[in-house]
């Protein structure tokens, strides 16, 4: 896998919610190649790029769906469409479409459901038939439910407060069939998921990082397999090899 | 077109251009994006004797034109280098690169530099003797000009090839630092390593980083970097390689003329993976504006109105 440096146009960035936005940036998208891969985008005023799981890519486009957690985050949410932005694409490995057999259940929680969506529509191309289940704290915070429901999945939504769809956490709702499982979002839900299951998983992981690319050892993590940089040899990595921190 | 080209104690380079070691990795990630032969050269992953895992995560955080490093020498160790890393290294660079080497004791840093120095694609070790947790006090080799002076001599002992001494601008007198390292046998001196920092977080309200302190570097830290090269070319007489948030080709000029004979760049690379290309593809035009012919004649160029 080959990164790649550009200049994106914003075509779009709306709300989903109250934190959570939209971004879709236009340009060369040919570095972006598998879902879970990310993208490094620059900022006015902001020292360090900032990383993005690819939601969605298009022929010349791709999405990205955030939150506004921070000073990076509070910037893009401001960001007008038609402003140019500097982006690494064609970062980190993405999943193993292959990994989770054929009927596997995608895991989001949070804005760890972005990845998942693009996932879905590659697994589906395959021929595969996964379902998703999205994790979040209440109503209001919930999005992406129909797109991911307009692909012809069946998606069942959590919030830990029974506002909408079934109350608890993710782990709640995966007494069901499934081959194994694709999963993101905060590492404890993560954690938990793997706790409750042996069947075979991917996971992405979101750790503060310098470069993205594997230059600055910013991001490494220790697994069964060894040290892994979370920009370069990962963010995805798979549920054998995880060893959790905590 | 000027001269790029400048004499690094008795290796030609192309220009000054070079990546900083703990930047660059091994080079073949940025080979990805571009020919990374057009560099000067370039000063690899520091390397320690034994594998190293590095400090707990978090190990970056960021500052006001700058970042914070705490990754500790991760390294797979002398041996993983020599039989996995330089190959591949070599595959995407065919110069002679710099090895950047860090110990915890004097018989460490010898017994590294020994064995890089049978390497052929290396043509200059750099010793980092700006890693805290060494011995000699409690004090790390940088901040002391008798250590400094004894892993410098202990490494000229096992090696033909030209030693520069990496420096920490966390000291009270960097002058008396490079002084000793001269004096000991050093062949040049690089400075500066990162500025040690830190930052805290306000919802936490505990340090960003996991090792509590860091090490800044980017345009931060680029006045500070060249007031000690500045100091340092007014005593010792080896050549100094300037670093420290060098960015741009005009930055590379004034720290040339602050009394640097090559330049590393650093963080630059970390957020602008093609920053040393475009440098090197700007400093034709950047010279010319300055009207600079050959770009090692500026080396120390600042100090010349204090003579007159």
């Amino acid at each position: 896998m080959t990164m790649k440096q550009g200049i994106f146009t914003v075509t779009e960035n709306w709300p989903l919610t109250e934190k959570v936005s939209r971004l879709v940036l236009r340009g060369d998208v040919s570095a972006i190649e598998r879902p879970g891969q990310f993208v490094q985008l620059r900022l006015d005023g902001l020292y360090l790029r900032r990383p993005f799981s690819v939601c969605d890519r298009a022929e010349d486009s791709f999405t990205v769906v955030f939150e506004t957690v921070g000073k990076g985050t509070a910037k893009l949410r401001d960001i007008q469409p038609g402003a140019k932005l500097d982006v690494l694409t064609g970062l980190g490995n993405g999943f193993d479409l292959n990994a989770c057999g054929n009927a596997p259940l995608l895991i989001g929680g949070g804005t760890g459901v972005s990845p998942l969506y693009w996932l879905a529509k590659e697994l589906l191309k395959q021929g595969k038939r996964p379902a998703a289940l999205l994790g979040f704290n209440t109503a209001k915070d919930v999005f992406y439910e129909d797109e991911f429901r307009t692909l012809g999945i069946e998606t069942i939504v959590t919030t830990a407060d029974g506002s909408c769809g079934v109350k608890g956490f993710v782990t709640d709702a995966m007494n069901r069939e499934y081959t194994g499982f694709y999963t993101c979002g905060p590492e404890a839900m993560m954690k938990a998921v793997c706790a409750c299951t042996d069947k075979p998983g991917q996971l992405s992981f979101d750790k503060r990082m310098g470069c993205g690319f594997g230059a600055c050892m910013g991001c490494t993590v220790k697994t069964k397999n060894g040290l892994k940089r979370i920009c370069k040899d990962g963010p995805v990595l798979s549920s054998e090899e995880v060893l959790w921190e905590t | 077109m000027g001269d790029l080209n400048v004499n690094l104690c008795g290796i030609e380079l192309d220009n000054p251009i070079i990546p900083a070691s703990g930047t660059f990795g091994y080079g073949y990630e940025f080979a990805e994006l571009y020919d990374i032969n057009c560099l000067g050269t370039f000063s690899f992953k520091g390397t320690t004797l034994e594998p190293r895992a590095g400090n707990p995560l978090p190990r970056i955080a960021e500052g006001n034109a700058g970042m914070l490093n705490a990754v500790g020498l991760q390294n797979p160790g002398v041996d993983a280098v020599i039989s996995e890393e330089l190959p591949k290294l070599a595959k995407a660079f065919h110069k002679p690169v710099i090895a950047n080497v860090s110990g915890f004791s004097v018989a460490e840093y010898a017994e590294v530099c020994g064995r890089l120095d049978a390497e052929p694609q290396v043509g200059w070790l750099e010793v980092n003797i700006s890693c805290p947790n060494v011995h000699g006090g409690g004090m790390s080799f940088g901040t002391d000009p008798k250590a400094a002076a004894e892993v410098t001599r202990a490494v000229k002992r096992v090696t033909t090839k030209p030693v520069i001494v990496k420096l920490s601008p966390n000291v009270t007198d960097i002058v008396s630092i490079a002084k000793a390292c001269e004096d000991a046998g050093a062949d040049a001196v690089s400075l500066i390593n990162t500025v040690m920092s830190m930052r805290i977080d306000l919802k936490t309200r505990r340090p960003v980083l996991a090792n509590t302190t860091g090490g800044l570097s980017g345009p931060a830290i680029f006045p500070l970097a060249l007031r000690m090269v500045w100091q340092v070319y007014e005593t010792v007489k080896i050549p100094i390689l300037g670093l420290g948030g060098v960015s741009s080709a005009e930055d590379v000029i004034e720290m040339m003329l602050a009394g640097a004979t090559a330049v590393q760049v650093g963080a630059a690379n970390l957020v602008d993976p093609n920053a040393c290309r475009d440098i090197i593809e700007a400093l034709p035009k950047a010279m010319e504006r300055y009207g600079i012919e050959k770009l090692s004649d500026i080396t120390g160029g600042a100090h010349e109105w204090e003579k007159t």
